[in-house]
């Protein structure tokens, strides 16, 4: 039972927990202790120190703006203006806070808020929901189209989104890049007439993908009832980060053992048994860092594509935030960091754990 | 008719003023059901020799010749025991003799071709390892796992490109004696290339030297007369096998001597002096071996 949960954590990306279910269990309590300080606790302190150091930061800041709002107030309106300001700012009015780099607290209310933000809303939803059951099925069974909550998404539906977005367009980036990958690394004549193409498409911003994207979809797609900016942002995130996995799937290709390509040859496998017998098994180390490669890439470049198709999701969220200039506007923005942070420190922990099940041990072939 | 014939073989590689003849006016002929080790020092051309006889090189000149017929490439009538085992390290043992069989014998059912597969796997003691990974593996049972593979292709001829010479001693030993109890009991014709002139003694019928190389060529051959079964420890005792050893290694060392002789040259080295770099030089990388596929 232990060691079969401590071989799932690991698994999972979680072997940190490892000594503590060693050590509660009581198995070697000094050694244990110590690699669960190193461990569990060392990060932790780490982050604690970083929060203090937010903390003291902001305070700061905090008090710099404010100072400068009183000095203003006493230079352009005299000093009972200057009072005035101060007393505004000690009593925690809205109306004159001054706007600086949020503190963890506030930021940690405003995750608050988006969470109870995203209940009222869920609310409202299955409210409506109940509310338009019947008209729905009315029109249901006259062929119109059901009515749907056409509402202002949460944040959490706002982060579903863009998780689809970057699914589909990973999905995307697989789906061209490992097949032009295999076929370029299988021939070397191929290889180098693309090579310079590539190399020149690689370093293209996620900004100018999304306007080409733009160019041609606006063009092709002119059904109104598709979700153009959703189309964009996707076949744009993919365009973004195919590269990794097109040049690793070519590398890994290009590069198997010429051992197993004797192999290959003395049992006369035919193509297509070389390819998907010998040369995607062997090449699949490489690929599958392509792709890891390809999923961070992806998530990082979202929310900047995002921002700019107008399409819902994180990067919108962290946009339309700072347009809004709301006095938690800031803490929301932070709020929005972590949490692409941390889903990003996920997907990457995922496609660990699915390219450690997919390849083989190279060290002992 | 031989089995297998070489005649009048060179090989060299590279062009112009790099050009390297490896192997040159090699004539060899291996009868069916021969046991025939070639030996020779590394760097002669030895592993040259067997990628000739298995189709994956050609030679410059001369033919090689399969039951008459000239080989065009490789194909699965001729098994390969490679050095370096070269199994799947993502296919477990049973998939990678699977590999071969479902190559080889396309036509049997999905349950002749397991019996088929797990028979082999049993001759060569590895049926409680079946469904383990190479790297899960030693040495010695991965090149069994090789052994079981060239073998359930059911090969004409069987092509040993030093197998055991990565196999610490204690294993060599054993995987010898397995490899030939293997052997006896279908007599198929098989080729073992190695530079252990021992092993040599203890395999084959047929010892034939490869003189060093470059322009390595095949010397007189040496019979081995022992009966078979042999017994190893019996026969190191043996006064014949002393001597047969004795002269093979003696040839060896002979044309090894010879041919030092015969690059004794006078190199006159140029008088330079070092200076420090003025800027730093990469070296120039290898050239990347270009791997053909099909």
């Amino acid at each position: 039972m232990k060691n079969k949960s401590i071989k799932t954590l690991k698994f999972l990306g979680l072997g940190f927990i490892e000594p503590l279910i060693r050590l509660i269990s009581g198995e070697e309590p000094k050694k244990n202790t110590q690699l669960f300080i190193k461990k569990s606790l060392l990060p932790l302190s780490s982050i604690f120190l970083f929060v203090l150091i937010w903390h003291l930061g902001s305070a700061a800041l905090y008090n710099s703006e404010a100072e400068v709002r009183i000095e203003k107030a006493r230079s352009e309106q005299g000093e009972a203006a200057a009072i005035a300001m101060a007393e505004c700012i000690a009593s925690g009015d809205v109306s004159c806070q001054p706007n600086t780099l949020p503190s963890p607290t506030k930021v940690w209310g405003a995750f608050q808020a988006l969470l109870d933000d995203h209940n009222t809303i869920s609310q409202k939803k299955s409210d409506f929901k109940d509310k338009v059951a019947a008209t729905n099925a009315q029109r249901e069974a006259q062929g119109l189209d059901p009515i749907t909550y056409t509402g202002r998404p949460s944040f959490v539906d706002q982060i579903g989104t863009s998780l689809k977005t970057v699914a589909a367009g990973c999905l995307l980036a697989m789906l061209i890049a490992v097949p032009i990958g295999i076929i370029i690394g299988l021939s070397e004549s191929l290889r180098t007439s693309f090579n310079w193409l590539i190399q020149i498409f690689k370093p293209v911003s996620p900004v100018v993908w999304l306007l080409l994207v733009f160019m041609v979809v606006k063009t092709l797609i002119t059904d109104p009832s598709l979700d153009k900016s959703f189309i964009i942002s996707f076949i744009s995130v993919g365009l973004c980060a195919m590269w990794a996995t097109l040049v690793n799937t070519s590398m890994g290709v290009s590069t198997v053992d010429k051992d197993y390509i004797n192999v290959a040859r003395v049992l006369k496998l035919n193509v297509g048994q070389n390819i998907f017998k010998i040369i995607l098994p062997a090449s699949f180390p490489l690929i599958f860092t392509g792709l890891r490669i390809t999923v961070s890439v992806a998530w990082m470049v979202l929310i900047a594509i995002e921002l700019l198709a107008q399409s819902p999701g994180l990067g919108s969220f962290v946009w339309e935030e700072f347009q809004n200039g709301a006095n938690d506007s800031n803490a929301k923005i932070i709020v929005a960091m972590f949490v692409i942070g941390a889903i990003g420190f996920m997907l990457d922990r995922i496609m660990l754990s699915v390219q450690n099940v997919m390849t083989f041990n190279k060290a002992a072939a | 008719m031989a089995l297998l014939e070489l005649n009048n073989i060179s090989k060299s590689f590279g062009v112009g003023s790099t050009r390297n003849e490896v192997l040159s006016d090699i004539n060899l002929s291996v009868e069916e059901g021969e046991f025939v080790a070639i030996v020779g020092f590394s760097g002669s051309g030895k592993s040259t020799l067997i990628n000739l006889i298995n189709g994956l090189l050609f030679p410059d000149e001369g033919e090689v010749l399969l039951n008459g017929k000239k080989i065009v490439g490789p194909g699965p009538d001729r098994g390969v025991i490679f050095q370096n085992y070269s199994l799947l390290p993502w296919l477990s043992v049973y998939s990678n003799v699977k590999l071969a069989v479902d190559e080889v014998f396309s036509h049997l059912t999905r349950k002749e071709k397991e019996e088929h597969i797990r028979k082999y796997i049993d001759m060569v003691n590895l049926t409680p390892a079946i469904d383990k990974k190479p790297d899960e593996l030693s040495g010695g049972m991965r090149q069994r796992v090789s052994v079981a593979r060239a073998l359930a292709m059911n090969p004409e001829i069987l092509l040993m490109d030093e197998p055991l010479s990565a196999l610490d001693a204690l294993t060599r030993g054993s995987l010898q004696e397995e490899i030939i109890k293997i052997w006896s009991q279908d007599k198929k014709t098989a080729i073992l290339i190695t530079n252990d002139v021992d092993e040599g003694i203890i395999m084959a019928d047929r010892i034939i030297p490869l003189t060093p190389g470059p322009r390595a060529t095949l010397g007189p051959e040496f019979k081995v007369p022992f009966a078979r079964p042999r017994d190893v420890t019996e026969m190191n005792r043996d006064y014949t096998y002393k001597r047969l050893r004795n002269n093979i290694l003696e040839y060896l060392m002979d044309v090894g001597a010879s041919r030092k002789q015969v690059s004794d040259q006078k190199y006159i080295l140029p008088d330079i002096k070092p200076v420090m770099p003025g800027r730093i030089i990469f070296g120039k990388k290898r050239k990347e071996e270009a791997v053909k596929y099909f």
